[in-house]
Order: C-alpha cells, then sequence, then structure tokens
C-alpha cells in the first residue's frame, strides 16, 4: 500500500472578498496511497470543499492558490501563476467528484442522457471519437453500475423527474463514467434521508472497492466515516489536525477538538446531547496567527497563541498537530 | 401529466380572446368618456350645430354607449373598423398602410435587441471583471437611462449629419422605386419582387431608428443575461462538468446558455412590445410613416375609430409575443411544459 497517488502538501488557498482574503487553507496536508479509503472530517466552513476542489482544479474565480503542492500520481497539479491570481492549476485525468447536492450538481434544463454523454464524450473520447452509439452504450453501463433500474428511461428523464436518491446515483454514475483513480464524494449523502443514505453510501463503497479506485469520503459525519474508510483526516479551520487510522482515531482520539467533536455526537441511546464545542470557528479574514484552534481550545498552552503546531507522531500511524504531544 | 403542446396553444388562444374582448371593452369606454366632442373636434369650431348632429348620428355617438360598443363590435367582427375622421379613410385602409411600416421597424429592433442583448451579456460574463464587463456595464447604464428620442437625435447628428454615412428620413431615398405591395413591409417585398436596391435601401433607412429603439432592450437584456450567466456559472453541475473534462466553450455555450436565456427571453418579449409604444418620438424624429405616429395623432384629435383600432392592435401583438414567449421558455425549461406552467 506504499504506493502514493496523491500527495497534497501545505496547500494555502485563500478566496477574494470585498475587504481582503479569507484566508481559509493554512498548509493542508493529505496523503493517499492507492486503493486507500480516506475520510475528511469537520465542521461546515473549515475548507474540506475547497480542499477537494482544488484537487479537482475546479476552484471558483474568487480563490487564490497561495502556496503548496498537489501531485496527483507523481505529477504537480500547480503551476506558477500571476501573484495577485495565485498559482493555475491543472485539471487531473482520474480523478472524479460526487457533490453534495444532486440538485444542484445537474444542470436542470438537460437531460440525463446529454449530461451524461457529454461528459463520457469528453472525458474519453479526445483520443479517439467515439460514435453516438458507444457513448449511449457507456453512459447505460455506468447508470447500469449505479444501480439504477430501466437506464434507457434514465437517460431520457430531467432531474426533476428522479428522486433525491436516484439523482444522486445519476452523480456516481457521471462520476464513474470518467473513469478514474480516486473518486471525491464530498458529503455524497447530506441531503438524502436516513435510507437512501445507507444505499449510496454501500454504493459507494461497493463500486470502489470493485474497480479498484480510491476514495476520499468528505463528511461531517463520524459514523459515515467509521464504517467507510481506512483512515481519518480531522480538519478544523483550515488545518489537518489529526490524522489516524479509522479505528485508532475513536480508540484514543488526541487532539482537544477531535475529543470534542466526539463528544458533539448525538447517541441513539438517549444520552442526551453531547457537550459540543464551545466558540466557532475563527474569521478566515483574520485568523490566529497560532493554532487556529486555540481561542475555543480548553488545554490551550501559552506558545499556542503565536505558534503553529505541527502534526506530530504519536505512534501508530495517527499524527496530531497540537503542542500538548510535542 | 405532461399536456400537449396542442392543448396549450389552445388555451392560451381562448385566454387571449378574453383579454383581448376585455381590451376592447376597457379602451372603447375610455376613449367615449374623455371630455371633448370628437365630431365637433373633427369639423372644426366654425361648422354649425347640424352639421356637427348629424356626424354624431352618423357615427352612433347619440345612442347609449353598449349598444355603441355592440355596434362597433358586430362592424369589427366583419373585418370594419370604421373611418378615421382625421384621414377621411377607412381606419383598415391606414393600418395597411402604416402597420407593416412599424412591424418592419420593431422586427430589425427587435434582431439588434436580441442578438446584441445575449451577444453583450454573455462576453460580459465570459470576461467579467475586465475592461469589456466594465465597458459593457457603462453602455447599459446609458442604454436605460436615456429615452430613444435621445438615442434617436444623437445618431442623426452622428451618422447623417456630421459623418453622413446613413439616410436620415423616410422609408426610402428619392428615385427608388417602391416594390409592388405584397405584405407592405418594404425590405421583404424588395426581396420577394426582386428589387433588391429598394430593400436595402429601405433596410438603411431602418438602421438609425432601430438601434435607437433597441438601445434601452439591449441594455437591459445584456445586464440580465449577464447576470444569470453568472448564477449559472456558480453553480455545481457546472464544476461537475468541468471535472470532468468537459470543454469550457461547450459549457457556456450549452448549459450556462440555455437555463440563463429564460429570464432574458421574459424581459426582452416585453421590451419588445413595448417598442410599439416607444416608437412614437422616434418615428417622429425619422419622418417615418409609421403606426406610432398614426395612433398619436389619432389620440390627440379623439379619432375614435382608429384609436381603438391601433390599441386593439397593441393588445394583439402583447398576446401573441406572450404566447411565443411562454413557448420558448417550455422549450427552454423542461419544468415549464412538465408541469403544464404553459
Amino acid at each position: 500500500m506504499a504506493n502514493t497517488i496523491l500527495n497534497v502538501d501545505g496547500l494555502h488557498v485563500g478566496y477574494r472578498v470585498y475587504g481582503g482574503t479569507l484566508k481559509v487553507l493554512d498548509g493542508i496536508r493529505l496523503v493517499m496511497d492507492a486503493g486507500e479509503k480516506i475520510a475528511v472530517v469537520g465542521e461546515t466552513g473549515c475548507g474540506k470543499t475547497t480542499t477537494m476542489k482544488s484537487i479537482m482544479g475546479i476552484l471558483p474565480r474568487q480563490a487564490v492558490i497561495r502556496k503548496g503542492q498537489i501531485n496527483f500520481k507523481g505529477r504537480n497539479l500547480l503551476t506558477p501563476g500571476t501573484e495577485a491570481r495565485g498559482m493555475r492549476t491543472i485539471r487531473p485525468k482520474g480523478v472524479s467528484m460526487v457533490f453534495q447536492d444532486p440538485i444542484a450538481a445537474l444542470n436542470p434544463v438537460f437531460t440525463v442522457g446529454q449530461q451524461l454523454s457529454d461528459v463520457i464524450k469528453y472525458s474519453r473520447g479526445q483520443t479517439k471519437q467515439l460514435s453516438k452509439q458507444s457513448v449511449r452504450d457507456a453512459a447505460i453501463e455506468v447508470l447500469k453500475l449505479s444501480a439504477l433500474p430501466d437506464p434507457e428511461r434514465i437517460l431520457t428523464n430531467y432531474p426533476f423527474q428522479l428522486s433525491g436518491g436516484m439523482r444522486q446515483r445519476v452523480c456516481i454514475a457521471m462520476a464513474l463514467s470518467t473513469a478514474g483513480d480516486l473518486l471525491i464524494a464530498d458529503e455524497p449523502t447530506t441531503n438524502l434521508d436516513v435510507t437512501i443514505q445507507d444505499q449510496v453510501l454501500r454504493l459507494i463503497r461497493n463500486l470502489v472497492e470493485e474497480q479498484g479506485m480510491s476514495l476520499a469520503l468528505v463528511t461531517h459525519s463520524l459514523g459515515v466515516a467509521r464504517q467507510m474508510t481506512d483512515r481519518i483526516y480531522i480538519m478544523y479551520a483550515g488545518t489537518m489536525v489529526e490524522v489516524a487510522p479509522t479505528e485508532g482515531l475513536f480508540d484514543k482520539p488526541f487532539h482537544p477538538y477531535t475529543k470534542g467533536l466526539l463528544g458533539s455526537v448525538p447517541k441513539l441511546t438517549g444520552e442526551g446531547i453531547g457537550l459540543g464545542i464551545p466558540g466557532r470557528i475563527p474569521d478566515y479574514l483574520k485568523p490566529p496567527a497560532g493554532c487556529r484552534f486555540y481561542p475555543r481550545c480548553e488545554e490551550a498552552l501559552p506558545e499556542c497563541k503565536d505558534n503553529k503546531p505541527e502534526l506530530y507522531d504519536v505512534g501508530g500511524g495517527h499524527r496530531v498537530a497540537c503542542f500538548l504531544y510535542r | 401529466m405532461r399536456k400537449t403542446w396542442s392543448s396549450m396553444l389552445l388555451r392560451r388562444l381562448l385566454q387571449s380572446i378574453l383579454v383581448l374582448i376585455g381590451v376592447s371593452i376597457l379602451i372603447f369606454g375610455i376613449s367615449r368618456m374623455v371630455p371633448g366632442d370628437p365630431a365637433r373636434m373633427a369639423l372644426g369650431p366654425r361648422t354649425p350645430e347640424w352639421a356637427v348632429e348629424n356626424l354624431r348620428k352618423q357615427l352612433n355617438l347619440d345612442k347609449p354607449l353598449p349598444v355603441q360598443y355592440g355596434l362597433w363590435l358586430l362592424k369589427m367582427l366583419r373585418g370594419d373598423l370604421g373611418e378615421s375622421l382625421v384621414t377621411r379613410r377607412l381606419v383598415n385602409d391606414d393600418l395597411r398602410d402604416f402597420l407593416p411600416a412599424t412591424a418592419e421597424l420593431i422586427v430589425v429592433a427587435a434582431i439588434i435587441e436580441i442578438i446584441g442583448g445575449i451577444l453583450l451579456g454573455v462576453f460580459a460574463a465570459r470576461y467579467s471583471q475586465t475592461w469589456f464587463d466594465g465597458f459593457t456595464r457603462v453602455l447599459a447604464y446609458l442604454g436605460v437611462a436615456t429615452p430613444s428620442f435621445v438615442w434617436a437625435i444623437i445618431f442623426l447628428l452622428i451618422f447623417s449629419f456630421a459623418w453622413p454615412i446613413l439616410p436620415a428620413t423616410g422609408r426610402l431615398s428619392a428615385g427608388i422605386i417602391t416594390p409592388p405591395r405584397i405584405t407592405g413591409m418594404i425590405v421583404l417585398d424588395g426581396i420577394l419582387s426582386g428589387n433588391f436596391a429598394a430593400a436595402w435601401d429601405c433596410l438603411l433607412h431602418l438602421i438609425l431608428p432601430a438601434i435607437s429603439l433597441a438601445m434601452y432592450g439591449v441594455a437591459q437584456s445584456a445586464r440580465i443575461t449577464r447576470a444569470s450567466m453568472i448564477e449559472n456559472m456558480e453553480r455545481d453541475s457546472v464544476y461537475a462538468h468541468a471535472a470532468a473534462g468537459v470543454p469550457r466553450r461547450v459549457i457556456m455555450t450549452k448549459y450556462v446558455l440555455k437555463p440563463s436565456l429564460i429570464p432574458t427571453v421574459s424581459v426582452m418579449a416585453l421590451d419588445i412590445v413595448a417598442m410599439a409604444g416607444n416608437a412614437f418620438l422616434v418615428e417622429m424624429i425619422f419622418n417615418y410613416p409609421g403606426l406610432s405616429r398614426y395612433g398619436m395623432t389619432a389620440m390627440l384629435n379623439k379619432d375614435l375609430n382608429a384609436i381603438v383600432a391601433v390599441i386593439l392592435i397593441l393588445g394583439l401583438c402583447f398576446v401573441v409575443v406572450n404566447i411565443i414567449v411562454d413557448f420558448i421558455v417550455a422549450l427552454l425549461d423542461p419544468r415549464v411544459a412538465h408541469y403544464g406552467g404553459v
């Protein structure tokens, strides 16, 4: 498993807004091996989606990549650009993405067939011209793989004619059709109801395993992360605060934020709502100079205020960005 | 359940007939309730009272209003809109002369608005926050803020006076033979009868008034197109297609443009219908023999039959354009068609 396919190192991404730059990503590090399934967990607004969009090369125009490296299969995806606009990204081949909201991720005024065939045509057809029939066959094949009944009919449907779960399956089919080494699933089940969530997650896991892909799953839910992945990255305010093999993280969380996150999960056993973490994520216009969790941290040390902790190894592939574990 | 196009069309046509009947009652009533005696105005202050009385009788003005309307409606259904008190001709003949001229003007202005508005909007969105975007923004503010008759005068000064490359007034230059009447639209008649010189000359005459008339609409639809393009460019579906390697050109001209046209089309339709009314001053300035000028003259002279006819024609245009727009929107947006929104 030592074959690294994705290596994000020291990624700094900001958003230009009125009044300055939102310094969202602050030195993100993320390493994935071939065939590995990872989860990126964190609260809303901590930069999970920004990280994934950086890898995909689909950041919105206001975004600026200031520093960092993204290597996919040994190829650097970032090239130096102008100082104001930041670095440019090269869109990687072999990475596909499932978005959070299947309503927004499909164009409402085109049929599933039109959208899927364009995706297939342009992702595969650059080297050879594909016939209409072979595009259609490929589309039906990925729809079948995504466990959609009656794919011929679905091709002629508009997104609004499908249920939420079916739409997300169509999105998964679209991601599959670009046939990659890495599937990024950005909160694929957040907008679905619970029974459908489970089906969609199983589908994603089975497909990833069958196709031998790697999976980067972005989620709020530690439960989903535990069920689906081998390794978990805990993200807080644009930094990676803890990386651990899935079971190791649940056995012994180190970072104060991770502990708080685990304490926040409501239990089905009815023990009441957990304590949660007081406070909120920092203002990205003026983030804390040191550890970004410092203002909310109950175990903060004096040096946390001005110094950024690195990821310290605490054994068993478990690493924590906290001065408590130096 | 999905309704068929023809049943939608039928429903809309029935609705339109009701609308037109409503419009006719309204304008018939209003035009007769406004103070001022049409018969007296037509004949002048020095005419003896018995002559005015005769004309009143002749126009049925001595009968109660509902009876007048009924009589007018019966004639109208036979295709007779009565006589104009100003031109002393049948309103049908006047319309036959003036309507095609204005129709031609508005068609050219509408083409300018559709092409100009969409192109400017798309490029302003594609190159947003660049000099081109700034340029279209200024152009749009100027276009919206400046009335069409001001544009008319400015264009006349520049292109007919300071740098005379386009004709200033009328429909045809002196010495050009008018093509035989087929539709009454000279450009079309010229092409149909092979008289291309006349068609070209008429088109040159149309350029300045049409651009003056279209400026407002171009500005407005460019802004709306730009705004909805930018909104649609930020959708996840666009990122999803981009991530899958669909080229930017295809995304912009297909996946972003189509949903962006939905609001634009509705606004454009209203603009284009409004042109018929706004054309009045432009037709005056360019001395263009059109329906707007005819209608306005009729109103100033309380020429009842002409007023009602012109307003009805405008109402008809409005209704027809709206039906067309609803069908275009249904073509662009499958949700509208599906839920029978048309």
